[in-house]
């Protein structure tokens, strides 16, 4: 056998790898020039999205970076007058109002979510295909409409404006977006373990409850935690229904004062110091919207770390 | 290319082509980390040119790690390090005198579940790594393409159907499928983490038969938990073991019919006789 392969010409699969290696290494250049090229364009993309987020913060901070001290942060507005224009207080009311306002409206939208996403992870009927449908016709909803909902149905039939209808109208504009990412969780996780489950002989509740939810909990925990910082710089839907208070008010059926629609107030007023307040507040909305995003982050990362 | 291709006598008087110079593959003291948690740790050992070299032991004792370490696939994972030295003839893998994407084109890889590329025809398949490399001209596609499924074991059953989906194919074809889509690319290494675990036993069979024949063509490195098919495929076997502190380390490294019959620790004898793992 070694003499008859001797006396073949050049073996074929020896030719084509070499012919195979020197193109590629031919054009291993400018394979590696194309893709830099697109790693360009992927980060001039990146540039673009970023920068005006810079430039907000930037102006915020410019503008409202000195009101923020712990005074501001802890006492309850003081109106300006004309000879005490600089007097301003605080807006520890609008903190307390804008907390107990999402707190309500999370307690609110995160288990109707959750259970909306749970079903909709689970069914594909044509129940299940129209819910989804309106969840996602929800979450593009002017927010203002749920403003107007919250006071027809809320406000008027309690007869006063209420922190209470400003959660109402917040909760469902976070119940969406909370289903659809409970949804996509949820779908997430392997087929394989739900059926690990029910060959146990558990019931299909069962399984979702102590084997799917949980694997899911990162990703849910996530956008929860993603919609309540859209929720909280949200002025719209409090616009006509929370009213408003100058004191620290605990209780969601009083009117209140929240963090967005001080902003919308001050920024309308008469006085610099009101304006620079309304700067103030704006950097903080987004210092609360970036501890919540990287919360989430942590919270997603933690979680996952402590599995494996 | 620089080197001269080597011709080596095997003991069955095959006259087998390689590329590379003695050994295919030298690895000195690898470890590899995930995130400073050490997974492999300190292996050494060589693969002959135009052999079939097995890793086997039990989960948890590092093959997939270490055969992954060999094409740089750990690159992709963020916190892990892999030390010591890796050589594809004489070019150190982790050095930097040849790009990753080119090393890669040159040691492929079979998974343990098939991957072919879902969108893709079978033909599409088997030449995407020609295509990636910038190969373009039908006629070297062409060619290649048949000579890799023929080498596969694949061509007469997808002949005459080249442009219907790779889903189409049963689940041993879908793995043939993916032993020619890395044959295509010309390798002078291929791995096979557990190509047969997800197969039937006639599949498991054919792709069996395919490694022993290929073995002129390429050379083969495949992780299995499956004692007997590195019996039966393989020339050198190298057995690995989960040290204490769960990282792996190469408990030993000879031909397959020593370690078989008459391995040097006791603890390889354990195993193979199916004592623990």
């Amino acid at each position: 056998m070694t003499d008859v392969l001797a006396q073949l010409p050049p073996d074929p699969l020896l030719e084509r790898r070499r012919l195979v290696q020197s193109i590629a290494t031919k054009t291993q250049r400018r394979r590696a020039v194309r893709s830099s090229l697109f790693i360009g364009l992927l980060s001039a993309c990146l540039a673009m999205a970023i920068v005006p987020l810079f430039f907000v913060i930037y102006a915020l901070i410019v503008r409202g970076g000195h009101v923020l001290t712990w005074v501001f942060i802890t006492k309850v507005p003081v109106q300006p007058t004309l000879f005490e224009q600089d007097q301003i207080g605080g807006i520890g009311n609008a903190i307390l109002g804008s907390l107990v306002v999402d707190l309500v409206a999370a307690l609110i939208a995160v288990p109707l979510g959750v259970i909306l996403g749970l079903y909709l992870s689970e069914t594909e009927t044509r129940w299940a295909n129209g819910l989804r449908r309106a969840a996602e016709i929800m979450t593009g909803l002017p927010s203002i409409l749920l403003g107007i909902f919250a006071y027809i149905y809320i406000v008027t039939t309690m007869q006063s404006f209420s922190g209470f209808a400003a959660s109402i109208a917040l909760a469902m504009l976070m119940t969406p977006v909370i289903t659809k990412a409970a949804e996509t969780a949820l779908r997430s996780v392997p087929r394989t373990l739900t059926e690990a489950g029910l060959a146990l002989g558990a019931r299909q509740s069962k399984v979702s409850l102590r084997v799917v939810l949980p694997v899911a909990t990162p990703g849910i925990i996530t956008g929860v935690l993603l919609a309540l910082a859209r929720a909280i710089g949200e002025t719209a839907p409090l616009l006509f229904v929370i009213g408003a208070s100058i004191n620290y008010e605990w209780n969601p059926f009083h009117q209140m004062a929240a963090l967005p629609m001080m902003t919308f107030t001050y920024s309308s007023a008469a006085y610099d110091s009101q304006h620079a307040a309304a700067w103030g507040i704006g950097l903080m909305l987004v210092i609360i919207v970036l501890v919540l995003n990287a919360s989430a982050r942590l919270i997603a990362a933690f979680m996952r770390r402590e599995r494996h | 290319m620089s080197q001269e291709p080597t011709t080596t006598q095997t003991g069955s008087g095959i006259e087998a082509v390689a590329l590379l110079p003695e050994p295919a593959m030298r690895l000195r003291d690898v470890s590899v980390a995930f995130s400073g948690r050490m997974a492999v740790r300190n292996v050494t050992f060589d693969v002959a040119a135009n052999k079939v070299t097995s890793m086997i032991g039990p989960s948890g004792s590092g093959k997939t790690t270490l055969l992954r370490s060999l094409n740089r696939l750990h690159d992709l994972t963020k916190g892990a390090v892999v030390k010591g030295e890796i050589q594809l003839g004489d070019i150190d893998v982790y050095g930097n005198e040849l790009p990753t994407t080119l090393l890669r084109s040159r040691i492929g890889m079979v998974f343990q579940r098939p991957n072919p590329f879902p969108t893709m025809s079978i033909y599409d398949n088997v030449v995407s790594g020609l295509r990636f490399n910038g190969i373009k001209k039908k006629s070297i596609l062409d060619e290649a393409a048949e000579s890799a499924l023929i080498s596969a074991a694949l061509w007469d059953s997808v002949k005459d159907r080249m442009k219907a989906h790779a889903s189409t194919l049963s689940g041993g074809e879908q793995q043939r499928l993916c032993i020619a889509r890395a044959l295509a690319v010309e390798p002078e290494v291929l791995l096979m983490d557990e190509p047969t675990s997800s197969l039937d036993p006639v599949s498991t069979q054919r792709i069996e038969e395919l490694m022993v024949e290929l073995k002129n063509r390429v050379t083969i490195i495949i992780v299995t938990h499956n004692m007997q098919q590195a019996a039966r495929v393989s020339d050198d076997c190298a057995f690995l073991l989960m040290a204490e502190d769960r990282a792996g380390e190469l408990i030993e490294f000879a031909p397959t019919t020593k370690i078989f019959n008459n391995p040097s620790d006791s603890r390889t004898l354990d195993y193979i006789q199916g004592r623990f793992g």
